[in-house]
């Protein structure tokens, strides 16, 4: 069988705010645009994609959060409303996505074999969490490859970032191994923001862009640090840095994407492309791409 | 229309178990037993309205009040969804929640009401009304758990929750749907191997239990830090519904508690817990903070105000070009002491003020004339996002304002004789402050308390009120 490969890695955030600003037919609320330096990012990752073969997407969300184990959806098909509970002024989306079970099972017997706690979900009535569905949307709009959707362990906030970081390695590894296994061709994507401190405030209009700035001049110190290492192929000061980044930054990295990704991407020594960077209710978010397909194994 | 009340109150787990496999152990089918009694008790009590506070529905923009009227679909829990579906159908009372979402807001609370056809109903709620309320008799109304909110903000809630209920006379129930340790198992385990994840849990679960089982809620509510510290995961929402039940109670020590089950629920602790108001327990109020009515927290964050440079009038509020109250000029009268080389005050009051041979000094802090900055760094950023500071830098800062204040009275630090200090955090800053205060004023050798406080006008950790010789 031919190996598989993993394509591309993407930095993939997910606030509810850019499906929102999008107006898609699925999603019930309307907006007058909004967040468009992000949006536009995206529109650029498309862009550069948009030439590459895939076969599969693979995403971990940070809002499907489970503490007993990681989990992959297993079911081939799901369909339903996903209503933010955060945000359901602005996210109640109708969503219709295919799974690569085979892939979700045979990342999830690596991972066990690695030593991970893992669980297949075949429950039918599961609703997806609204953070796969806005990267899958604002990731691939046509909704038509299908995905392995993971879940976030929680083992930062039961053990420590440093434990996390060590079992999303694993789980990277583990995810990795299975895709070039399997013959088949991916994008994986970390679905999750850089700092993250919310305003706990909202304007009047959501879609206001002039009531929307970083939190703290703090946070956007961190944000351009952590971009400058993907910009500059550093992902080893990203791993180094990543609990201080955490715990200062209030990062998303907390639910484990970040490292995953990185450690799927076997710790990318090239430059990645940052296709956009803005701010979605203080939280600061970063649309970047590592370009696996122009890295050879061994040129890396 | 008589005047409504709180006429019961219970705490209650939150994991799917008891709702789809009480069967698969014996400790659950318990938690389950004490569900159906808690149900019994609160059909009895004659109850019109079923309020839920649930741990398992974070929000971020101020808090949410369920007001679907009819709210139906299926819960599938993240993490124990091979346990099964829950389907549910609800009966909100949706002119409660919006009465209640107008009572947040006139105490200054961020808040808004959420009615859509498909909104994920959180598992606690879910647990929680499916048990408690199984024939939809009561109707219901849920709140969420704000991911940043702070005791003050908490307090506000269940107040803006009382005055709707005793305007509208319901005969009301509180209930916080809620773990209490809640570190589970991080491995698939055996339905019939469960149990409190460690001993530590189990005997700081049992210390909460002792409480409540008194009806001394609002110890445990002052102890709501500690036991987050203690045993709680750092999930997204804190050990925070105890403040909210015990301020529902009026934070009250005196009432009558009865624990009707405590069992593991995959190691966290669930129990379900009866608090009637009668008064009974072995104590009366002891409310250990601000009674706050009115929360003054976060407004207008999302606005960029300018600097001005403008002259300010005597005794008129200026312009502050940091963070925290703005400022003032200090004021004028017989003995007052007032100087430039001193922080302007954040009210109208003077530096200090002479009588006799005694000069007293209001209340100094570390923040620097002129600049305002805080040497040390503030505690806090303008969003109220924590940050690190360095407390003996603060520490040495309020030292040289004071002795400052005191040259420009003619006196100086040597003259010092009695301090009164009051630190924000005790348990983090003591030491530190404590080792500047040594090598400083504990060379002079005034008398001196130290207070803890749950917080200062401005970000700042520490403040100190001065007598001492002219």
């Amino acid at each position: 069988m031919t190996r598989g490969e993993i394509v591309a890695g993407c930095l993939a955030p997910h606030p509810p705010h850019l499906v929102y600003a999008e107006n898609p037919p699925q999603n019930e609320p309307t907006a007058e645009g909004g967040w468009e330096q992000l949006r536009w990012g995206y529109e650029r990752l498309r862009d550069s994609l948009s030439d590459i073969d895939y076969d599969v997407i693979v995403v971990l969300s940070p809002h499907w959060q489970t503490y007993v184990g990681t989990h992959f959806l297993g079911l081939p098909h799901f369909k339903n409303l996903s209503v933010d509970p955060v945000f359901p002024n602005l996210f109640r989306y109708n969503y219709d996505l295919n799974i690569d079970v085979d892939l979700s099972k045979q990342i999830c017997d690596k991972a066990k074999d690695a030593g991970l706690t893992v669980k297949m979900m075949n429950n039918p009535d599961f609703r997806i969490d609204y953070g796969t569905i806005t990267t899958g949307h604002m990731f691939n709009p046509k909704w038509d490859k299908p995905m392995v959707v993971i879940s976030s362990n929680r083992s930062s906030a039961y053990y420590s970032v440093d434990v996390m970081q060590e079992m999303m390695m694993e789980l990277g590894k583990a995810t990795r191994d299975a895709i070039l296994d399997s013959g088949k061709k991916a994008v994986v994507l970390a679905s999750n923001s850089l700092s993250h401190r919310h305003f706990t405030t909202e304007s009047e209009v959501p879609e206001d862009m002039s009531k929307e700035h970083i939190t703290s001049h703090a946070m956007h110190l961190w944000d351009m640090r952590m971009i400058e290492y993907m910009r500059t192929g550093q992902s080893q000061r990203i791993i180094d840095e990543m609990p201080e980044f955490t715990e200062q930054a209030i990062a998303e990295s907390d639910g484990g994407g970040f490292t995953w990704l990185l450690s799927t991407l076997d710790i990318p020594t090239y430059p990645a492309i940052l296709h956009g960077y803005g701010t979605i209710i203080g939280t600061g978010n970063a649309i970047v791409e590592w370009p696996v397909y122009k890295h050879k194994e061994g040129e890396k | 229309m008589s005047s409504g009340e709180l006429i019961d109150s219970f705490v209650v787990p939150v994991h799917p178990h008891t709702v789809l496999a009480p069967e698969k152990n014996e400790g659950w089918g318990r938690l389950r037993q004490a569900y159906d009694l808690a149900a019994k008790r609160i059909e009895e009590s004659g109850a019109d309205l079923l309020i839920i506070y649930s741990t398992t529905w974070p929000s971020i923009i101020g808090h949410q009040i369920q007001a679907d009227p009819n709210p139906e679909w299926v819960m599938v829990d993240h993490d124990f969804h091979d346990l099964g579906s829950i389907n549910y159908s609800f009966n909100i009372d949706a002119d409660f929640a919006h009465a209640w979402n107008k009572s947040n807001k006139e105490r200054g609370l961020q808040s808004r009401t959420v009615a859509y056809k498909g909104f994920p109903i959180d598992v606690g709620s879910v647990v929680a009304l499916t048990l408690l309320n199984p024939d939809n008799k009561i109707p219901a109304v849920i709140v969420s758990s704000n991911v940043y909110s702070n005791r003050s903000e908490t307090t506000v809630l269940a107040k803006a929750c009382l005055d709707v209920i005793k305007s509208t006379g319901r005969k009301a129930v509180a209930v916080t749907a809620m773990s209490l340790s809640n570190r589970m198992f991080t491995e698939n385990i055996d339905p019939k191997d469960d149990k409190i994840h460690s001993l530590k849990d189990d005997e700081w679960n049992r210390k909460i239990l002792e409480f409540l089982n008194e009806g001394r809620l609002e110890d445990v509510s002052q102890l709501s830090r500690t036991i987050h510290r203690q045993i709680r995961v750092q999930k997204v929402v804190t050990f925070k519904p105890m403040w909210w039940l015990s301020a529902m109670n009026e934070n009250r020590n005196n009432l009558t508690g009865e624990v009707l089950a405590y069992e593991a629920l995959n190691g966290a602790g669930g129990a379900v817990v009866h608090l009637n108001p009668t008064p009974s327990g072995v104590g009366d109020k002891e409310y250990d903070e601000d009674d706050v009515e009115v929360f003054a927290g976060e407004r207008g964050v999302l606005d960029t105000h300018l600097e001005s440079d403008e002259t300010n009038d005597h005794n008129q509020p200026s312009k502050n070009t940091n963070q925290g109250p703005e400022l003032w000029d200090p004021t004028e009268a017989e003995g007052s002491v007032n100087t430039d080389s001193a922080p302007k005050p954040v009210g109208a009051y003077p530096h200090a003020r002479k009588v006799g041979d005694l000069i007293y000094l209001s209340g100094v802090g570390p923040r620097q004339p002129g600049t305002n900055a805080i040497p040390g760094g503030p505690i806090h950023d303008s969003s109220g996002a924590p940050l690190e500071y360095d407390i003996k830098a603060q520490t040495q800062a309020v030292i040289d304002n004071i002795t400052r204040i005191l040259e420009e009275a003619g006196s100086s630090i040597n003259n010092v004789l009695d301090v009164t200090s009051f630190l924000i955090d005790m348990d983090r800053d003591f030491a530190g402050y404590n080792e500047v205060w040594a090598e400083t004023l504990g060379k002079v050798g005034p008398t001196r308390t130290t207070l803890a406080i749950r917080a200062l006008p401005t970000p700042i950790a520490v403040e100190m009120k001065v007598i001492a010789k002219a």
